[in-house]
């Protein structure tokens, strides 16, 4: 088996059977890439993960691209991204044709009348986590509450809150650093 | 035309997406519930939760699913609907990813330093706000009916909402049979 296709399967493996993508694929990953294949150490492996971290896009696809890139370069790196996000794409394109034919299905529509506050209440869990990783506490607890008011109150689209608190933290380093 | 706002609009929520998964969730809604108009409240909360319970991640799940559903829409045919599909999932990857190539080197040297730990310090509680409004805005008469219309829809909502929030925060049962089990609950009650 070539290279890259030995790559691109690895990663829709990995895209097809891990649930709830994102951090759920970290040791999977991990795993394959440093145990199982050994194409990257284990060091190589925490650093692609702090910089897919703080690097805008979608996690899993970062880590994967990041991954690929490192070890076969550009092409390697295109071939990771597709394989992680491949299985998803045709999974949920096929569902999406399933809907648009039973959507006014009745049982189909009592089944989502059920799923929806629930996907209300999934949503707002990892909130707690979050804000616990976020490191919230009296002094910078408003940031969140007045990013959530702008949006749902206000209209301001979530792009502007990120900008805002790019800025403004590199503005609050400055100052501190003037002080030290 | 709908594939190049597709493409701009996926274009722009892959690059202002920072904490991946959820938190990418008011940012997709924004752009694809209320300023496209691409799928109503109802819908992008049924695409969390198909999102949810399949493989893959979430943001790349909504693209696919929004690029399908926005140009049927627009009264196009299916196969044009499969391509709008598979281009919204390639816009969201693609800056990203050439960000990732030319700044990668560079990155490792910066990722530790003071000036990126500040800009995190701000960032990630902004993130969280984010969350919340994600979750505020689904609060709506489509997703838990309201208590005018039917009070009985409205009580069964807002039980299962919070049977489902201490069940996955207390109990850490897994949202994929969560999600499950309040579908069952709707086949039954309903």
């Amino acid at each position: 088996m070539g290279i890259y296709s030995e790559l691109f399967v690895t990663f829709s493996k990995i895209g097809a059977f891990t649930l709830g993508g994102g951090y759920a694929m970290v040791p999977v990953m991990e795993k394959e890439i440093v145990d199982n294949k050994k194409w990257l150490t284990k060091e190589e492996f925490m650093d692609i993960l702090v910089i897919a971290q703080s690097t805008p896009g979608l996690f899993a696809i970062d880590m994967a691209s990041h991954i690929g890139y490192k070890f076969r370069g550009v092409a390697g790196g295109i071939t990771a991204a597709m394989g992680v996000a491949g299985p998803s794409i045709v999974a949920i394109l096929l569902i999406a044709m399933f809907f648009r034919t039973f959507k006014d299905n009745v049982y189909v529509e009592k089944f989502f009348m059920g799923v929806r506050p629930c996907v209300v209440a999934l949503i707002l869990s990892p909130c707690f986590s979050m804000a616990k990783s976020a490191k919230l506490n009296r002094f910078n607890c408003w940031i969140p509450v007045v990013c959530a008011l702008l949006i749902c109150a206000f209209g301001v689209s979530p792009v502007w809150c990120i900008l805002a608190a790019a800025v403004g933290g590199y503005l609050y380093g400055l100052t501190q650093r003037r002080k030290s | 035309m709908v594939f190049l706002k597709l493409f701009i609009v996926f274009s722009k929520i892959g690059i202002f997406n920072f904490g991946g998964g959820y938190a990418m969730l008011s940012l997709i809604q924004n752009e694809v519930v209320y300023k496209n108009h691409w799928l109503t409240v109802s819908e992008f909360t049924d695409i969390v939760a198909v999102s949810q319970s399949t493989p893959g991640p979430i943001g790349i799940n909504c693209a696919t699913y929004a690029g399908y559903t926005a140009v049927i829409n627009e009264g196009y045919p299916e196969w044009a609907a499969m391509l709008g599909a598979v281009l919204a999932s390639l816009s969201i990857m693609w800056l990203p990813f050439i960000l990732m190539i030319c700044i990668s080197k560079v990155m490792l040297k910066y990722c530790r330093t003071k000036t990126v730990g500040y800009i995190f310090s701000t960032l990630r509680p902004a993130i969280v706000g984010l969350l919340i409004a994600a979750a505020l805005m689904l609060m709506t008469v489509e997703n838990f009916g309201s208590p005018k219309d039917s009070t009985f829809v409205f009580v069964v909502s807002v039980t299962l909402f919070l049977l489902s929030f201490l069940g996955t925060r207390m109990f850490k049962i897994h949202p994929i049979l969560m999600i499950l089990l309040c579908g069952l609950a709707g086949l039954i009650i309903y």
